[in-house]
């Protein structure tokens, strides 16, 4: 049938991909925490561990839901920031959290949560802004942004295929990198916009063209993963350095608490 | 019920606003952007509306013709499956009922997909976007929408989630089958009712 939907990657969505089968339902797990790590002072990583074995890809997300005693919830959407486990998936997986100012779930999880206890997820959910582990990627982060983009580069670590990914990750201060051990790399670049370490030698300031273009090959799939205004900031400058529109998928971490 | 998560009380809830479907929260004078592709810029010049599929006089009005149809404004809320809901919005354009009205549906037509400039594509049934419930509309809180709320215009569907309420929608096709579109395929519900949280596949 005739339409003017052009033919862009949104169009033609991953169908067949870990996770439940479409229209399959996305069942709630009883997880248990096995740990607590903080990132930076503002995030935390939760490892859990879940009941029933799990597949997931590198850039989705679990929905993680919090119950008070007279039946009231409150769910937020959080990504894994652990690579998937291979073909028959894992039973452990770990959510990375940003405290948020007035976040009723992300200062539960940062003040209450500790090993042993039980949490209510399900997923993987979010198959569109996954990587497929074997074609190039060009990962964008700003600040917490970085979460589902590490599962990324994690992947490509553990196989072997780091030279398919770059990554570029714009935080304000060194204090607010997450993952920074893991950092150091050929495929990463850091880009500080209010702080840099001595001796830097990008300096400091926002993401501009001169960051973005050197890392565009042409024919990745870009992913971009941010806030709302860091993610219309890195696209504009994917498309000034000539990515198709069609290829860049873009997560925006909405302020949802 | 699921089992109670130990010390969540959540916050208090005396003041809890009645028109806030379970689940959600009041995001005040917040209006996120949660869109999963590149921000589109689209002229209106050149912008299009078409309504197709299962109906007798496939139709496409252009910026202006679309101007040129009786108004219809929405005033009330709208709800984010992210958990996110803005109470007491306005909005105007003109009514799917209108548009219906000149594409006359077949009788065998049962759902619609809902396109837009970028690709992204959206399910509904017919009924859910028929008799006052479904908008396409430029306007917010008195404001030309903006490109990252979905303008130059949006479908609204404000009594079901607002994935729903395609952003730089293009047109709606008429279906007599129901098709899961972009975020229905990525595990999202069918429908999408605030009330019922029909948030994903199984709720």
């Amino acid at each position: 049938m005739a339409s003017p939907v052009p033919d862009t990657a949104l169009g033609t969505a991953a169908d067949s991909v870990p996770g439940p089968a479409p229209g399959a339902p996305i069942l709630w797990q009883t997880a248990r925490v096995l740990a607590v790590h903080d990132e930076t002072p503002r995030a935390k990583t939760f490892r859990l561990e879940l009941p029933r074995r799990t597949r997931h890809m590198a850039g989705q997300y679990f929905v993680l839901r919090l119950v008070a005693p007279d039946g009231y919830t409150a769910s937020r959407a959080y990504s894994l920031s652990s690579p998937p486990e291979g073909p028959d998936g894992s039973t452990v997986i770990d959510l990375t959290v940003e405290l948020l100012d007035d976040g009723e779930v992300s200062s539960y999880l940062h003040e209450v949560v500790q090993p042993g206890d039980e949490l209510e997820v399900r997923g993987p959910i979010g198959a569109f802004f996954a990587w497929n582990g074997h074609d190039p990627a060009l990962l964008v982060a700003g600040g917490s942004g970085i979460v589902p983009l590490m599962a990324m580069l994690r992947l490509a670590r553990r196989t072997g295929r780091s030279d398919l990914i770059r990554l570029l990750v714009s935080v304000r201060t060194p204090g607010d990198l997450y993952f920074a051990d893991e950092l150091p790399g050929p495929e990463a670049t850091v880009a500080y916009t209010r702080a840099a370490p001595p001796g830097s030698a990008r300096g400091v300031g926002r993401l501009a063209l001169a960051d973005v273009a050197p890392l565009v090959r042409g024919g990745e799939t870009v992913f971009v993963c941010g806030s709302a205004r860091f993610a219309e900031a890195a696209t504009t400058l994917l498309l000034e350095a000539g990515v198709p529109v069609g290829a860049i998928r873009v997560e925006r971490f909405g302020p949802s608490g | 019920m699921p089992g109670t998560t130990r010390g969540f009380f959540g916050r208090s809830r005396a003041a809890r606003d009645p028109r806030l479907p379970p689940g959600q929260y009041d995001a005040r004078d917040d209006w996120p952007v949660l869109h999963a592709e590149a921000t589109p810029r689209l002229d209106t010049d050149r912008w299009t509306f078409t309504v197709e599929g299962l109906v007798e006089e496939p139709s496409t009005w252009t910026w202006a013709e679309m101007h040129a149809l009786p108004p219809s404004r929405y005033s009330g809320d709208i709800h984010c499956v992210t958990t996110w809901s803005k109470l007491g919005m306005t909005f105007d354009g003109v009514s799917v009922d209108t548009l219906l009205a000149a594409a006359r549906p077949l009788p065998s037509a049962t759902h619609v997909v809902a396109f837009s400039h970028t690709g992204y594509t959206t399910n509904l049934p017919l009924a859910d976007v028929t008799d006052g419930k479904a908008w396409v509309a430029w306007d917010a809180d008195g404001k030309a929408l903006t490109a990252e709320h979905g303008g130059p215009a949006r479908l609204l569907v404000p009594h079901l989630y607002f994935w729903k309420s395609a952003k730089w929608v293009a047109g709606l096709r008429l279906l007599d089958h129901d098709e899961p579109g972009f975020w229905e395929r990525n595990g999202y519900h069918d429908r999408g009712d605030p009330w019922q949280e029909q948030r994903y596949q199984g709720d």
